[in-house]
């Protein structure tokens, strides 16, 4: 499994702390959202809606750094539009490597 | 420049304000989380230059470019590269960046902006024959200079020091380099796919590992140029 990491936050602020901080604030409040939402709408089979969280969410995983596993949410986001539930408990493992990530920073 | 910045995404436009920050030519006025808030802004103020998501709930950001009328340029930020076709198809799109946006190529869009908006005057005081002149292009052969309709245009060839440029009537041998006519076309139009080859990318009929078939002509492509041209395509 790959690791986050903050190289493409890093290559951005180019040593501007205070943005490196801000951005991991703002990526810490709106990542759980997020991620509450794409589960809502899993449970309540809204697929459709499911597969607009995952979009939303790739983002954050290409910002982390994790190449492959945006792959992954690339491919179960076109598997959601159609109701496929395939890469399912892939994802779940990233926004949870996410969300433990997150907890260090 | 005066920005605003239109994504749903709060993290998308922290990172867009502090690409913009190394540019001081850049003015970030707004952000927006959608785009009904900012076509209310848009009526009253004025704006060069719009960094905007694609895909936002409800109200894509498509759907915000049909809306608002003389739209400024716009910068399409978006994580999705399939529709980077169907955008340039709108005069107004100055470029298509896929996020997560690297720094380069921010600025890289950013100097196209500029570009765009060093010639206001002359493009905002076209009449509709002067737009038709902007898609027409003349070459010297033989001492006359004849049109060509520039969207006729499917492939230029470099021969030399000629170039033929083959359009959907006729083919044109001209006494020129590659370099000089890839200046005068359209950049959402026209892409180069190998040192000696343009293409038109709305007539190519397929593409096949390292070629591309445009009318009956197969043309490859180089290892450098392909990511661009895959790029543009509007891939399923």
């Amino acid at each position: 499994m790959e690791t986050p990491n903050l190289s493409y936050i890093n290559s951005l602020s180019g040593g501007d702390k205070a943005f490196e901080k801000q951005l991991i604030t703002i990526i810490k409040s709106e990542f759980p959202k997020e991620k509450d939402v794409y589960f809502k709408n899993i449970e309540s089979d809204n697929f459709t809606e499911a597969s607009e969280n995952v979009h939303k969410i790739k983002h954050k995983i290409s910002i982390l750094g994790l190449e492959k596993s945006y792959a992954i949410a690339v491919d179960y986001e076109n598997n959601l539009k159609t109701s496929n539930l395939e890469g399912k408990v892939d994802f779940e493992t990233i926004l949870q490597l996410i969300t433990d990530y997150l907890v260090t920073l | 420049m005066d920005c605003i910045i239109i994504d749903d995404e709060a993290t998308a436009r922290a990172i867009i304000i502090q690409l913009c920050s190394n540019n001081c030519s850049l003015n970030i006025l707004e952000e927006f989380s959608n785009a009904i808030q900012a076509i209310k802004y848009l009526n009253q103020n004025n704006i060069d230059l719009i960094f905007l998501d694609i895909h936002m709930p409800d109200f894509t950001g498509f759907d915000f470019i049909q809306t608002i009328k003389n739209p400024p340029k716009i910068i399409l930020t978006t994580s999705d590269a399939q529709f980077a076709i169907e955008a340039f198809e709108y005069e107004c799109i100055v470029d298509y960046l896929v996020k997560p946006i690297a720094l380069p190529r921010f600025q890289k869009a950013i100097k196209k902006a500029e570009a765009k908006a060093s010639k206001p005057i002359f493009s905002q005081s076209l009449s509709a024959l002067e737009e038709e002149e902007a898609t027409i292009l003349y070459v010297n052969i033989d001492r006359r200079l004849i049109k060509i309709d520039i969207p006729s245009i499917y492939l230029i060839e470099a021969k030399g020091d000629y170039i033929n440029v083959k359009t959907e009537d006729k083919n044109y041998t001209v006494h020129s380099t590659l370099k000089k006519i890839e200046d005068k076309l359209p950049d959402n139009l026209f892409l180069k796919i190998h040192r000696s080859y343009i293409i038109n990318v709305h007539k190519i009929v397929d593409i096949e590992d390292n070629s591309v078939l445009i009318k009956k002509d197969v043309i490859p492509v180089s290892r450098s140029n392909r990511p661009e041209l895959m790029k543009r395509l509007n891939l399923l």
